[in-house]
């Protein structure tokens, strides 16, 4: 039932301006954090501030030490009484929450704001990390975990280097069943990047948003030689196995022709947090097998 | 009102139309359904990319690789073909719904079928249902149903156990399970991920661009029962229209009727919005338009309806596939925005 934040972000701010993490000031180390971005909540355990973590949003379920948090809503219901009874000394928002952030910043908590990046997203991502490990007093271990996913990222690279790089579709949402509601990776935004990373080469990288609704006649004309489909781990039964099948109609795809109509489950390939690499890895290995034998 | 045409009778002698009914309708069917021919023909050859028709009709050229017959043939023609039926489904349920409910403001989304169908298809969108019922997939499948509950649950409060249906009760009744449904729609949305309310709100902006024929085969029988049903209704409604208990003293089957009017309409809004999503605007809009071109007799006005919401829908489609390509507009917010206005300007202009 629930796609990672990650993904939802791609589709609500497919018009957002591009922006970058705003640092927190004084940086003290945070004792008591509530998080209503998962993408967020997850860096903060990634980092090791996970025991300093004591609320996180509802839409949270990563790491799984998340579950026995209390949550407290999200984007548009943060249970502020709640949060406040969590007496916390840092609370995380999305930069669009002006509100929640008025009504913390009056109670003298310290906010961190949260912006999910449209262009340098994954450069975004990092900067977020070592601010996080600055907010919360683990720039070490911060720093460690950028260079971790930075080292991932280029290891991905070299493993496609020089290889041709196929003109791929990454679908980001489909209606079970049908071709219908497709949404797919536009030319902005981590999954673009993932995919550039990963040696493909988006066939909707003229269209600069994060993510695009192309019609079967788009999709026809754009002729993609990969079609990747993303899906969060969550909901199990939305699209039941054979699904896929449903591409077969338009065979003229190079990608349906040549059966390179490919399913990657799981959080890490639509949520722009620490896992990125893991995701780019996985796009690698389905566009260049090869490389990685 | 003033009925012209309408059936003959001893006290009240039909207005004497300037030609026969029949070569009216044979005038206006004529005309009209030349309109949509041309545009159903003629729209297949645009789109948001262009192609060569001569390759597309190519049969030497296997299809499986010919991109220009799968463009044809896949993207355009069902995409036209469900255009033409939704707005046919949509604009004659308009007519009927008004006639019904003798309100000029009837929609086919006014008794709140179309609201019990979005319900429908946001459940399965937010909560992942994948329960195809034969040719229907799980969303338009969830949509039928809610469209048939709905409409069951208006019929139940209009028809009391002792009493004949109340056009009155159906209205109000409607309107607000309408109202109710809606706030349940805004309930599930709030409860779900932001990704499915992107997708669940999408679905209700009305889409076209079906993938093949399939959908199309499916909803098609029922538009079909629907067209047979509203095809035997226009000489009763349109006495009914004037007065129902005159109607009634000249022998049309008032209950009977309304009770069939209801169930073609609803029939019809229910295979359309499963097909396509609620799209707005052409159920009030061609009605009223086709009245100032035709007159007021619905044996004239129904089928003249049907025809001109098809052209109606696949002109707003064609806009919708091709202004902004290869981003696409929602179909309904090119109705909304053509439509609006327009009928605006109609409201004023009759006043």
């Amino acid at each position: 039932m629930r796609l990672p934040l990650g993904l939802a972000l791609a589709l609500l701010l497919t018009i957002g301006a591009a922006c970058r993490n705003a640092a927190p000031p004084a940086p003290a180390r945070a004792q008591r954090i509530v998080s209503l971005v998962p993408a967020v909540t997850e860096m903060l355990f990634a980092v090791g501030a996970g025991p300093q973590v004591v609320g996180v949003s509802s839409y949270d379920h990563f790491p799984p030490e998340v579950e026995k948090l209390p949550k407290v809503g999200a984007l548009i219901d943060p249970d502020t009484e709640r949060i406040l009874s969590l007496r916390p000394d840092l609370v995380i928002v999305y930069g669009s929450q002006t509100d929640t952030e008025a009504r913390f910043k009056k109670a003298g908590i310290r906010i961190f704001n949260y912006r999910h990046g449209v262009t340098d997203a994954i450069l975004g991502t990092l900067d977020t990390i070592t601010a996080l490990g600055a907010a919360t007093g683990h720039e070490a271990q911060a720093r460690e975990v950028v260079v971790r996913m930075t080292t991932g990222l280029d290891r991905v690279r070299m493993r496609v280097a020089g290889l041709s790089r196929p003109r791929t579709m990454l679908v980001i949402g489909r209606q079970p069943g049908t071709l219908q509601g497709i949404y797919v990776a536009g030319g902005s935004g981590f999954l673009n990047e993932m995919l550039e990373i990963s040696g493909g080469q988006n066939v909707f990288e003229d269209l600069k948003r994060e993510a695009v609704q192309p019609s079967s006649e788009t999709l026809l004309r754009r002729a993609p030689d990969v079609l990747i489909e993303l899906r969060a781990p969550q909901p199990a039964g939305d699209y039941p196995a054979g699904d896929l099948g449903v591409w077969n109609t338009l065979a003229s795809i190079p990608a349906v022709r040549d059966h390179r109509v490919h399913l990657l489950v799981g959080d890490f390939v639509v949520v722009a947090g620490p896992r990125l690499a893991e995701g780019a890895e996985a796009i690698a290995r389905t566009l260049h097998p090869d490389a990685f034998k | 009102m003033i009925v012209d045409g309408a059936a003959p009778s001893a006290l009240h002698p039909p207005l004497a139309p300037a030609r026969p009914i029949r070569t009216r309708l044979v005038l206006t069917v004529a005309g009209f359904g030349a309109l949509t021919l041309v545009t159903c023909v003629l729209a297949p050859l645009v789109g948001s990319s262009s192609i060569n028709l001569r390759r597309a009709l190519d049969t030497s050229i296997p299809f499986a690789v010919n991109v220009d017959a799968q463009i044809l043939f896949i993207a355009r023609l069902p995409r036209v073909l469900a255009g033409a039926l939704v707005g046919a489904a949509l604009a004659s349920s308009g007519v009927v719904f008004q006639a019904l409910l003798r309100n000029p403001l009837a929609t086919p989304f006014t008794l709140g079928v179309s609201a019990g169908a979005s319900l429908g298809a946001m459940l399965v969108i937010i909560l992942g249902g994948t329960l195809a019922v034969g040719p229907w997939s799980p969303v338009p499948a969830a949509s039928l149903a809610g469209a048939g509950i709905a409409a069951a649950i208006v019929y139940g409060l209009a028809n009391g156990p002792r009493r004949v249906m109340s056009t009155t009760v159906l209205l109000l009744a409607g309107v607000t399970l309408n109202a109710f449904f809606s706030a349940l729609i805004l309930f599930v949305q709030y409860l779900a991920d932001f990704a499915e309310v992107y997708r669940a709100t999408r679905w209700l902006m009305g889409d076209l661009d079906v993938g093949g024929f399939d959908p199309i085969v499916a909803a098609l029988p029922l538009i079909v029962v629907a067209t047979v049903i509203f095809a035997r209704l226009p000489a009763a409604l349109n006495l009914m229209g004037v007065d129902p208990d005159s109607a009634s003293s000249r022998g049309v089957d008032v209950p009977g009727t309304q009770r069939w009017a209801f169930f073609s309409a609803s029939l019809a809004t229910s295979a359309a919005v499963a097909l396509a999503g609620p799209i707005g605007f052409i159920g009030i809009v061609v009605p009223h338009l086709v009245r100032l071109l035709v007159g007021v007799d619905h044996r004239i006005v129904l089928p003249a309806s049907a025809l001109f919401g098809a052209t109606f829908l696949v002109l707003c489609d064609l806009l919708a596939r091709t202004l902004l390509a290869p981003v696409e507009i929602p179909v309904g917010v090119v109705t909304a925005i053509v439509g609006g206005p327009f009928f605006l300007w109609l409201l004023v202009r009759e006043a």
